[in-house]
Formats: C-alpha cells, structure tokens, sequence
C-alpha cells in the first residue's frame, strides 16, 4: 500500500491555492468540496476541482483525492459525476455511518468509470468517521468495499457530536481514535488521523502526531504546508531504528547462511514479530527515500566514530 | 526627450542595444562584468573650503543655509535614503527650493520612497527639478519617468555600488549635499544611531559627504561637541540646520517584519537553504547576505535554523540588517555584522549597543567596483529577488514586464558580481505574468553574474558554473527538489501563463541602466498609455517581496 504519511487539504473554491498543491511535499492532497466551501460555493468549488484535476500537474509521486460532500446532501452526487476523471486517485467520503454510505460510492463510481472508459477499480475509497454511530460502526466499515485503502477519523465534527471538548490529549476522541485502528488493521487497510488545526503550533503538532503513531496510525491530515515536514519527521523510522533493522536482516541472512535455526543479535533472541517490524521498517524507509545504510558501514560506525546518526539523517 | 531615431546604437556585451552617446555625454556598451576600466585617471575632486576660525556651523534657518552655500539654476542635490518611507528631509528641502524659485535641478538621491512622490512629481512639472540621477525610481516616479513627458532627459538607474562609482568618477557632481542627520553637534559630526528619528546608519551619505562641494547636515537632534560615534565628521560638512522633526519614526523602521505565511514561497526559502548546503556552501566561516523582502527572510531563518543545527558559525553576514540576522549575532551563529541599512528597530538597537560586532560600511567599501576592495566580493552566498529572470540568466529587478519603471535595483548587480554563489529567488510566475521569460524586458543584472534561480517548481543551475553542476552531480538530490535546465522553467511558466507579452514601447528613451562599472547595460523605453494601469501585482506578496527589496 502506498505511503499516506500527509494529506494536504486544500479549499476547492480557491483558484489561487490549487495549482501549487502539489509542490509541498505532501503524501496525499485532498481538493476539499465540503467543509471548507460554503453552500453558496459548492457549484463553484465543483467546476473548479474537476477543471484543475484536468490541467493542472500535481506532481508525479503525489496522491489526488477529492473530499466530496456526503451522498445525503444534495451535493454529494453530482459531485462524484463531476470529478472522476483519469487523474483522479481516490475519494474521501465524509461523515460516514454506515457500509451503505460507502457501498453507494463505491457502485457509482464503478458505474462512472465504465462509461467514461476509465481503468476498472483504479479510484480508492477512503471513508471518514466523524459520529459516534459512524465510529462504533468503523469495523463493518472498513471491510465493506475492495476500494477502500484507509479510514480516518474526522476530530472536529466527532468531539462535537459526542459533547466533549477538543484539549491538547486529545482524551474525547482517544477511545474513538482507538477503535479506528483496530478496524483499519483488522480490515488490513490504513488508518489516517484528523488534522492538528493550530498550524503555528509545530510542538503540539509533534506531539500529536507521534502520539498517533506509537497508537499504529499511518498518516495525517493537514491544513498548512508548513505542518507536512513534521508529520514526515514523525512518522519517518528514525535513523537508529534503520540500523537496527538493517542489523536484524542481516542476522536473519547469516543465520540462514550457516543454516541455523536459532538467530540472535546481540544478546537477544529475534522472533517472527521482531522480523516482521524489520521488515516494515525497512519498506517504509525505502518508500520514504530515506538513507539506509549497508550492514558494513554500520559495523564500520560501531567500530568507529559514531557516524550511524549522521548518516541516517532523513534528507525527506 | 531624447528619440530612438535620435541617436546611433551600438550592441553590447549581451546582446542589447544601447546608444553611444546622448547629447554631449559619450556612453559606454557593457562589456562583461569585470571588463570595463575606469574611464577617468583620477577621482573627482570637491571644492576646497575655508572655514578657519569657524567654532560653529549652525544657522538659523533652512532657507538661510541653502542661500549661504549658493544654490543655483541647474545644479545638482543629492539626499540619502536611510528615512525610507519615513523621510521628511527631502520634501522640506524641495519646498523651500521652489520658494526660492530655483528652476531646473538635477536631483541624484541614492533612492525615492512614496512619502516624496507627490512633491518630486511636483517639482518636476513646475520645472524646479529638471532631471533625476538615479539611484532607483520606483511607484509614481518611475511611473512618471515611464511616461517620458516630464523630464527632458533619460534617468540612469544605478545600483548601490555604481552610484558610489559615479559620484567618485564625477559623472555626478554634487553641488549640495542635503544630509539628514539622526544626531549631529554644532560643528556638524554626524551619526544615525541616536536621537528620535535613528536610522542606524547614514552611510549612504558618506560618499555625498565627501564628493558634494557643499553639505548641508538636518537634524532634529543637537547634542553636545563631539558627537560620537563620527559617522560623518565636521571636515565635511559646512552647515547644521537644526528643525523639529526629519522624520517618522514609525516608518523609518518596521516595529516588527514578519516572514510570509505564503507556503509557496516558504518553499523557494527553504529550498534555497537546501541547494546552497547541497552545493558545499553552507559551512563554517561562511558568509552570506540576504535581504528584507518576504523570501529573503525566510531564507535567513532557515539557514540560521540549519546552522543551528550542524553547529555551523557564519563569519560574517551583511545587507539590510533586520531582527533576524541580529539574532544569529546573539546567539553566535554569526560572528560579525555588517550594515548597510536598517530595517527594523532591533537592528537600530544593536547598531548601538554592539558597536564592536555590528557596524556600518560606507557603501564604496560594500560594493564600489571601481573603488579599491569592496565587501561584496568577500561573499559566499547571496541570495536575491527578480522581477524577472531570462534563459540567459540575465536578471531584470528595474521594470515590471510590462516596462514601466517601478522598482529599485539596489545592491543586486554589485553582490551577483562579487558573491561566489548568487541565488535568485522567485516565483515561477505572479498573477499571470512568467517571471522566466524567454527575454527580460530589461537587464539590470548580466546572466554571467547569477548562479542558481530557485522556483517553487524546480531549481536550475547557471551552465556556465560547470564546477557547480558537477558538485551537483556527486550529491544525492532528494526526491521534492526538482532539478532542470531554464528552458524547462520558461516552458513551465509559458504554459501556466499563456508567455510574455512585449511592452506597448514608445520611441523615447527615458532611462539608461548603468552597469556597476559605468557601461550601459540595457536601455529602456517610454511605455504608452494603454498600459500604465496595468495592475501587474495580485497579492501583497508580492508587494511586500519588492517593496522590502532596496538593498
């Protein structure tokens, strides 16, 4: 699956704001048609997202989505018509609550592009949970569609249903941003989480996000270019933890060489989970472009001076 | 005005016409940045003066020391803009002019700001001011040049550097000098660092000082014989006027620059942060100048944020100074300071408090080619604003695209010049106008002086820095910084834009820009009507990216 560390939010209705979208760095953007336009805009805001997802390059390596507006306005719909096009890569179905309010996407974009020609299946889903019902529904969810790649939980809409209050922990939404994972990973899809509206605020914004990460999410979302680079910085595996996969692989490739059955670093025995994380880590730092060592220059560094830091720095 | 038909053209060193000689006055085609020789064996020299047993030089009235030194019909005055948008010298000094009924003025300030468009715009019609010796003209005045109705001759624009140049070379000859002074004692020591209207320096002045046959200091700010620090000392000054007020305080200086929330051009800050370190400049005992428009300084506050983190020590850094750099003083991140203007209040503050470690130059010894060592060429990395930039390299920061004169050029050519890494950076386009143009409408700064231009969508390296590019070649370039030639960004910026549309040129020529050396480098056009209102500027970033940008 591919890599959704940010998604940038970008207002439909703003001509000036699109066209750059792509230049920041950012994982995903989102062409957003729902909150961020008023009602009186919502026809403008249309014309102009499927218009620019025509003329205007992104970018190669970045993911186009579009947030609509739920199916149950009466925006919704035509603005799915409007916007499948061929360089558009996914769908962000706001207030989900059910399997039907994803189902129903689901079949017209299928509907969309047979008759537009389109490659069958090539446009992901991405549903979003922002009430109570929505969220304690998340299991059922996440398993209702093969063009669902992820789900996330929308902080704002969800504190206010349930009454809380939004504070620095986070601690209304923390059950529900708990559940979101368990059925994302149950459903072996991603897990996105909700934006960090203060973008001034650089530390809670890394406190936030590697809060969310340590929970097992895989991204999110933002509202300012200048909160992509820390979200990365979160989420990108840290320098010592490369080099202590690119140590693990090794010990396996040994272990496997003289045909032994029993694999230990160091002093500690690896198992199959400790394989596995490697393993991911390891995945999510090619995809992330970030420098990995070989196994040589790593016992070069032990030997040495202490070079691992230094050379691991991500140059994302 | 002087007509294209009028005169004969010669192509200088980048391909553009330029005229051999207007009226009497032989001109000479740019050669190539360090070619041409100074054309004169020996500097000009000022009036000798004899003040004997003067133990005071003040007088009573404005009015009465303009009369003292003998101001006549079609002389040349000269100010300095260290008041910015916050200077009331200037008017005072035309107003009582035209009481006086003196006619046809060479005005040669070393820059304008909109606080004096109304009354030069003034002075120029009822005929006091004749022509204007730039400096740069910028807003209503480069407007009016544009028009080519007013003036009966065209303008040289000259950067910081090559008016220094001119001025030694008497190719203007000052006959009064009207200094504002921040503080100044009887016999007319002068600095800019005290007093109600501080300014920091007054270094611009310096060479007016010396080359001008009369100075005339205004201050609002009399203290006790001798005046320390002596910025501009007694030998060079013959009156002191002393007047309630010579400027705003408020817009002298901002209280407070703010980097710019424009994502965009965050990224062209940052971006050029990570080329300069990927090239190999960013290291210790560096130096740097960076200036005060929105890019500039974010530009500053990432590299210090850079350097801060690799434990990296700047030797020294210079420009107009702001809180950023001071900051980087403070925290030793820059061992040493240099200004040339101040921009805010905290880089007045520190001139004064940390005279060992920040101080003023005067502008010869920041930029003057022709002079005997300037800073400039001592330059690791300068980073730069453009309003224009060719697929030559060549860089156009005096019109718009549309060809009116409107900004300033300040220091651009002398520090693309004397810096070893010039970066320029822009964006791709502003409104819907390319700022990467197949051809700028004018060149102020030649293609061989700049290094790297620097976009929101991708960098490109000067192929004329072949050691640049072969650094590049051994790095690991991340995956967001997008590498390519400039045609590929002319292209880009075409097909966002729709290209570049040429000025509607009339068949006057209303200024000559004048390379740092004294050669011309581009000649540029009266524009007619049609297009004077063409609003070029969509948003205040880009306002405020040329509005900072003098230095």
């Amino acid at each position: 699956m591919r890599l959704r560390r940010s998604r940038l939010y970008v207002p439909g209705n703003n001509p000036k704001m699109i066209p750059p979208a792509g230049l920041y760095g950012a994982d995903v953007i989102s062409l957003d048609l729902e909150d961020a336009v008023g009602p009186e805009y919502k026809i403008d805001a249309r014309m102009l997202v499927s218009e620019a997802l025509k003329v205007v390059d992104f970018g190669p390596s970045v993911e186009v989505t579009v947030r609509i507006n739920p199916l149950s306005t009466e925006w919704g719909r035509w603005d799915i018509k409007q916007i499948v096009c061929e360089k558009l890569d996914g769908i962000y179905i706001p207030k989900v609550e059910t399997p039907e309010d994803v189902i129903q996407v689901d079949e017209l974009v299928t509907e969309l592009e047979d008759k537009k020609g389109l490659p069958m299946g090539r446009i992901k889903l991405f549903a979003t949970m922002e009430t109570a019902k929505g969220i304690l529904n998340a299991h059922e969810i996440a398993r209702c569609s093969g063009r669902l790649e992820g789900i996330t939980i929308g902080g704002e809409d969800l504190t206010a249903d349930l009454g809380g209050e939004r504070s620095s922990d986070g601690i209304a939404i923390h059950t529900a941003r708990q559940l979101i994972v368990l059925a994302a990973k149950a459903a072996g899809i991603q897990a996105i989480d909700t934006v960090y509206s203060d973008f001034k605020d650089m530390d809670g914004l890394r406190k936030e996000t590697n809060m969310v990460r340590i929970m097992g999410y895989d991204g999110k979302a933002c509202i300012h270019p200048s909160q992509i680079e820390v979200i990365h910085e979160a989420f990108n595996p840290k320098p010592e933890e490369i080099v202590q996969a690119v140590k693990v692989m090794n010990a396996i490739k040994v272990a496997k060489e003289r045909g032994s059955g029993v694999i230990a670093l160091g002093s500690k025995m690896i198992d199959r989970p400790i394989v596995l994380k490697a393993e991911k880590m390891l995945s999510r730092a090619r995809a992330a472009e970030l420098y990995i060592p070989t196994i040589e220059e790593i016992m070069q560094g032990d030997n040495g001076s202490d070079q691992n830091g230094k050379k691991g720095g991500g140059d994302d | 005005m002087v007509k294209i038909t009028e005169v004969e053209w010669v192509e200088n060193a980048i391909g553009r016409k330029v005229p051999k000689r207007i009226g009497n006055e032989e001109l000479f085609p740019y050669e190539g940045p360090f070619a041409h020789r100074p054309h004169k064996d020996h500097k000009y020299g000022p009036k000798l003066d004899y003040m004997a047993d003067q133990t005071s030089e003040i007088v009573s009235t404005l009015s009465e020391a303009i009369d003292k030194v003998g101001l006549k019909d079609e002389m040349t005055i000269s100010f300095h803009h260290h008041f910015r948008n916050g200077d009331m010298v200037m008017n005072m000094v035309l107003e009582e002019i035209e009481k006086k009924g003196i006619k046809d003025l060479v005005l040669a300030p070393s820059s304008t700001f909109p606080c004096q468009e109304e009354t030069i715009i003034r002075c120029v019609k009822n005929g006091t001011i004749a022509r204007i010796e730039g400096g740069s003209a910028r807003g209503e005045i480069g407007r009016m040049v544009s028009t080519g109705k007013y003036l009966g001759h065209p303008m040289k624009i000259r950067s910081h550097g090559g008016r220094v140049r001119a001025i030694e070379a008497g190719d203007i000859k000052i006959d009064v000098a009207f200094i504002g002074a921040p503080s100044s004692d009887e016999l007319g020591n002068l600095n800019g660092v005290n007093g109600p209207s501080a300014c920091g320096t007054i270094n611009f002045a310096f060479v007016d000082a010396r080359f001008a046959d009369h100075v005339i200091a205004i201050t609002d700010h009399l203290v006790e014989y001798p005046n320390f620090p002596m910025s501009i000392s007694q030998e060079l000054v013959d009156y002191v006027v002393v007047v309630d007020k010579i400027g705003d305080p408020n817009k002298i200086a901002s209280g407070e620059l703010r980097i710019t929330n424009s994502p965009t051009r965050l990224k062209i800050a940052k971006d050029a942060v990570r080329i300069a370190d990927l090239l190999g400049y960013v290291k210790d005992g560096m130096s740097f100048q960076a200036g005060a428009g929105g890019i500039s300084l974010a530009f500053t506050e990432f590299l210090h944020q850079e350097m801060k983190e690799k434990g990296i020590v700047a030797r020294w850094a210079q420009g107009g100074t702001t809180k950023f750099l001071v900051d980087m003083l403070k925290d030793g991140s820059v061992h040493k300071l240099i200004t040339g203007q101040a921009f805010d209040t905290v880089a007045i503050e520190s001139m004064r408090n940390d005279p060992k470690d920040h101080v003023d130059l005067p502008i010869g010894a920041y930029a003057n080619i022709h002079g005997k060592g300037c800073t400039v060429n001592k330059l690791d990395i300068v980073v730069l604003g453009a309003s224009e930039v060719d697929v030559d390299f060549n860089v156009n920061t005096a019109t718009l695209s549309s060809g009116l004169v409107a900004e300033p050029v300040g220091g651009h050519s002398d520090t693309a010049a004397g810096s070893d890494l010039c970066i320029i950076t822009i964006p791709l386009f502003r409104g819907r106008y390319p700022v990467v143009v197949d051809r700028c409408t004018t060149v102020v700064t030649p293609g061989e002086t700049v290094d790297v231009i620097v976009t929101e969508r991708g960098i490109t390296i000067n192929p004329r820095r072949t050691d640049l590019l072969e650094k590049l070649a051994k790095v690991k370039i991340p995956r967001d910084l997008r590498i390519c030639t400039i045609q590929e960004l002319q292209k880009m910026a075409d097909e966002i834009t729709g290209g570049r549309v040429e000025p509607n040129w009339g068949d006057e020529i209303v200024a000559l820009i004048e390379y740092r050396d004294g050669t011309i480098i581009d000649t540029v056009r009266n524009v007619l009507p049609k297009y004077y209102d063409d609003a070029i500027f969509v948003d205040r970033d880009d306002i405020n990216d040329l509005e900072r940008r003098e230095n």
